[in-house]
């Protein structure tokens, strides 16, 4: 975690800018934000993958911070300024956020993998931390004390002989100064956080309760036009010809287009865009296309098909990922093993917001307003399209009506650039729910078959897992680069459990079927699996499944595959996490008739959680009574965004195993709300958490809350009705 | 295309589109009020939820012709300040995540305790059962209607008029 460039300089990493603005001077510090690790920038030269940030105290006494991270609803417009404030010592009432220009040379906008908080936490206290003292110094200079005789409360600082200053009143003189050392900068003692673990109210929220609240959709541009685009509903088809006349005598319409697909780096599909004076003219000007399709070479996929597919790969043996101890012979030889099949299927992202964007190319530039999880990635591609470097293209950055990993692409905002290029004209290209769903880029679908053979104490003496799967890295990676199973194996080939024998196989079956992030990634259906076979395993060495992985996590080292991995399991804070959601939900004690109990703990994104589940099942149906979450993510900023965040993971989870994306004859059998099956509020459960009290470093919690909730149900689920389920979504057919 | 007359928070206004248009797009392309979403547009989530004489009312499947000569009552009327009883129980509870589903969830939840001042869990179910949250803020959404119920909702059901 050290840095590399333990010398980096003040004259490097921060700089000042006296602004003459209309709003008078203010103090502006820069500061990058680089990842742990992360090459440090030679002097004049923009950082290679930096997440920067600013913060901006104002003659008026008010702090601006700009966020350069998306705000999905995760809280992030709150958590990161919470931080800041924390350092600066300023009046939490006084701080705004502003969202970053998209600008990738400054910032990494990347807003994914639960990182914004464990990335910002260092570079955004060392900021408020430097701020602060520069004020403070200010002070000091003008009132000849020692600044180590001034203290600061709420944006006021005070001197030994009873003077004071507010921070707007200090800009001009602390803006003279040159930037502390960030990298020596004193930081606050825990101990005396006092913004910093509490829960702040959310600064998006007002605006989110009376309609004010600007997402991608709801933007405005003056001269804009609406557009839809008819895409071909088997994945990889194209137009083969297309009749326009009818939509285009309808009112309203103004253009028809084709647009190309775009294979490399966006995969869009491509299509015919109806481009209207307004969405609903546009829907019409689409029913009214005749398009005949070519629809290509994978018109015959389906879910069945692909399963058989994962079968064979399974059985053809894939590539070996781990294998240690013999682990492959050990299984073979023995009398008695383990064995089990999970089966994981697509999912779709379906964020509430359908997919949009606004996008105006011109001759010399391009302007977009896009809700992104990384609009940087669009801001490329734009560039691309509209023959101009990307800093000619201006992203505003708005609100995400959720993203869920779906909004980090950018084939959505590259087809508004294709069609605004064509009529030249401002254009916002709206994905209706079936656009959203046909043409999501899904969750992979896995197959994994697994056997274990016992010890004499009921423990795993060899372990084997086979794996098959439509890898993203097939679709993303880069080819030499990057392997297939990298993108897919997380969570199942490194697992925490003491197992002295292992064996891990991967195999990847081609696919038309677009696939990509979906929140928590390949942890949403391994830790299903691994958690759920842990479970199997305790059962038949009839022992109780909280017992069970004590003893497999006692040997408390740090787990960590390719051993030279950068980040590893501590065991010992997954147990202790464990241990921590047993006792708030009273594992072992006694639960009304019918009802039973499941737990399951695991790693993900440098975060440890683990929940148990309280289930009965009724006609077929599971029903989740209660859910207890214990995690540990470090020092909490923001309790009740954890909770939340948890709460909305175990609602996506439960979304999961209820329904799922299927493909025939290449085509997304499901369509819309009404065959995409997710859960509403009479199935949600109650959820209850609980952090492990810690001051390490935070790490992130929009992810890690939903791998451990599938596989808690389903051995809920056996705990009540003897019944295994090793099939996402949970059918009838398997609790009958 | 027609000329279509009904108001909307109180003003009268009058359309000139398709009668077949879908309230939500008059809502959102042509009056600009864009507090009132689209999210699935086969009346699944309930994202797109006014009240229409009071109903609430799926706007994605109600066509502009049927609105004529009705009082029409969006996000932004829901009440003048942002201060309605439910508004203010959004923002204590801490509510929204996305926040994309909660302008048709407000607008349920309005509707609910104009008609039944003191729901159950059971009448809350019953009524929120028609959206979609994918953030998962369902346990929130009960809780605040709660308690904006305990603090009298029922008093104001709705703003402009």
């Amino acid at each position: 975690m050290s840095r590399t460039d333990g010398q980096a300089g003040v004259s490097r990493r921060g700089f000042l800018v006296t602004s003459a603005a209309a709003g008078g001077a203010a103090l502006v510090i820069g500061f990058d934000l680089a990842a742990p690790g992360a090459q440090s920038p030679g002097p004049g030269t923009a950082p290679p993958n930096p997440l920067s940030a600013w913060v901006r105290v104002a003659r008026d006494g008010s702090v601006t911070l700009i966020v350069a991270k998306s705000e999905m609803g995760q809280g992030v417009y709150t958590a990161l300024p919470m931080i800041l404030a924390e350092e600066l010592d300023v009046d939490w009432s006084r701080v705004r956020v502003e969202q970053a220009p998209t600008n990738a040379a400054i910032y990494d906008h990347g807003t994914g993998g639960s990182q914004s908080v464990r990335t910002s936490w260092l570079p955004l206290r060392r900021a408020g931390a430097a701020a602060r003292q520069m004020l403070v110094t200010a002070a000091a200079t003008q009132w000849k004390v020692d600044p180590k005789a001034c203290a600061v409360e709420a944006g006021v600082v005070r001197g030994p002989g009873g003077q004071t200053a507010a921070y707007g009143d200090l800009v001009e003189a602390a803006a003279a100064l040159p930037v502390p050392n960030l990298e020596t900068v004193p930081l606050k003692d825990p101990a005396r956080f006092r913004i910093i673990g509490t829960s702040k109210p959310r600064l998006d929220i007002p605006a989110k309760v009376d309609g004010s609240a600007v997402f991608g959709i709801d933007v405005r541009v003056p001269g804009m036009l609406y557009a839809v685009v008819a895409r071909c509903p088997t994945v990889g088809g194209r137009p083969a010809r297309f009749d326009a006349s009818k939509a285009k005598a309808l009112p309203g319409v103004r253009h028809v287009v084709e647009i190309p697909a775009i294979r490399a780096g966006v995969f869009t599909t491509g299509g015919v865009a109806v481009v209207a004076e307004s969405t609903w003219a546009a829907i019409q000007g689409r029913e009214a296309l005749d398009i005949t399709w070519d629809h290509g070479s994978h018109a015959k996929e389906s879910s069945a098909g692909l399963r058989a597919q994962f079968a064979q790969l399974i059985e053809k043996g894939g590539t070996v990922v781990r294998d240690e101890g013999g682990a492959a012979a050990a299984v073979a030889a023995a009398a008695q093993r383990v064995e089990a099949e999970y089966d994981v299927p697509f999912q779709a992202h379906a964020p509430m917001e359908p997919l949009n964007a606004t996008v105006h190319v011109r001759a010399d530039g391009a302007e977009a307003w896009v809700g992104s999880q990384g609009p940087q990635w669009p801001q490329g591609e734009i560039a691309k399209i509209a023959g101009v470097p990307p800093e000619k293209v201006v992203v505003h950055n708005t609100l995400l009506g959720g993203g869920f990993g779906r909004r980090y692409h950018a084939d959505y905002v590259v087809e508004a650039a294709q069609v605004s290029k064509v009529v030249n004209a401002p254009v916002q290209v709206v994905w209706t729910r079936e656009d959203d769903i046909r043409h999501d880029f899904f969750r992979p679908a896995a197959l994994h078959r697994l056997a274990a053979t016992l010890d004499e104490k009921g423990r795993p003496a060899a372990w084997v897992h086979k794996m098959a799967s439509t890898s993203s890295n097939a679709l993303w990676g880069e080819p030499g680069k990057t392997k297939l199973e990298e993108s897919e194996v997380g969570g199942a080939v490194d697992i925490p459990y003491a197992v002295p024998r292992i064996r891990f196989e991967y195999s990847h079956a081609p696919t038309g079927v677009p696939v990509m992030w979906w929140r928590s990634v390949e942890h949403s259906g391994n830790a299903f699996v691994i958690e759920s076979f842990i479970d199997e395993l305790a059962h038949a060495a009839q022992q109780d499944p909280l017992e069970y992985r004590r003893a497999l996590l006692a040997h408390g080292v740090m787990v960590k595959f390719p051993a030279d991995a950068r980040d590893g399991i501590d065991t010992k804070r997954l147990l202790a996490t464990l241990e921590l959601a047993a006792q708030k939900a009273g594992w072992g004690t006694p639960l009304p008739k019918g009802r039973g109990r499941g737990l399951a703990c695991h790693y993900s994104f440098n975060s440890y959680a683990a929940q148990v589940a309280e289930v009965s099942v009724q006609d077929g149906r599971v029903r989740v009574h209660r859910i207890v979450c214990a995690v540990d993510i470090g020092h909490v900023v923001h309790p009740d965004s954890v909770k939340a965040q948890v709460e909305g993971a175990v609602a996506y989870a439960l979304s999961a195993v209820k329904g799922h994306i299927t493909f025939r004859d290449g085509q997304a059998e499901q369509t819309n709300f009404d065959g995409f099956e997710v859960i509403r509020l009479d199935e949600m459960p109650e959820v209850e958490v609980h952090a492990v009290p810690s001051t390490v470093a935070p790490t992130g919690i929009g992810e890690p809350g939903l791998p451990p909730c599938a596989p808690a149900v389903a051995n809920a689920v056996f705990a009540a009705t003897g019944k295994r389920l090793r099939r996402m979504p949970f059918a009838k057919e398997d609790l009958g | 295309m027609a000329a279509i007359t009904f108001t909307v928070n109180g003003q009268a206004r009058t359309v000139e589109v398709a009668p077949d248009t879908p309230l939500l797009w008059v809502l959102r392309d042509t009056l600009g009020l864009t507090g009132t979403k689209f999210g699935c547009g086969i009346a699944q989530c309930g994202a797109c939820t006014v009240h229409v004489d009071g109903e609430a009312t799926r706007s994605c499947i109600t066509p502009a012709s049927a609105v004529a000569g009705k009082r029409i009552v969006t996000i932004e009327g829901l009440s003048p300040d942002g201060n309605h009883p439910l508004q203010r129980a959004w923002i204590a509870e801490q509510v929204p995540q996305c926040g994309y589903c909660h302008s048709g969830l407000l607008m349920t939840a309005a509707e609910l305790l104009a008609k039944t001042p003191k729901p159950t869990d059971a009448d809350i179910d019953a009524a929120i059962g028609g959206h979609i949250c994918r953030c998962g803020t369902y346990l929130r959404v009960r809780r605040a209607i709660h308690r904006a119920a305990g603090a009298g909702a029922a008093a104001g059901e709705g703003g402009a008029r």
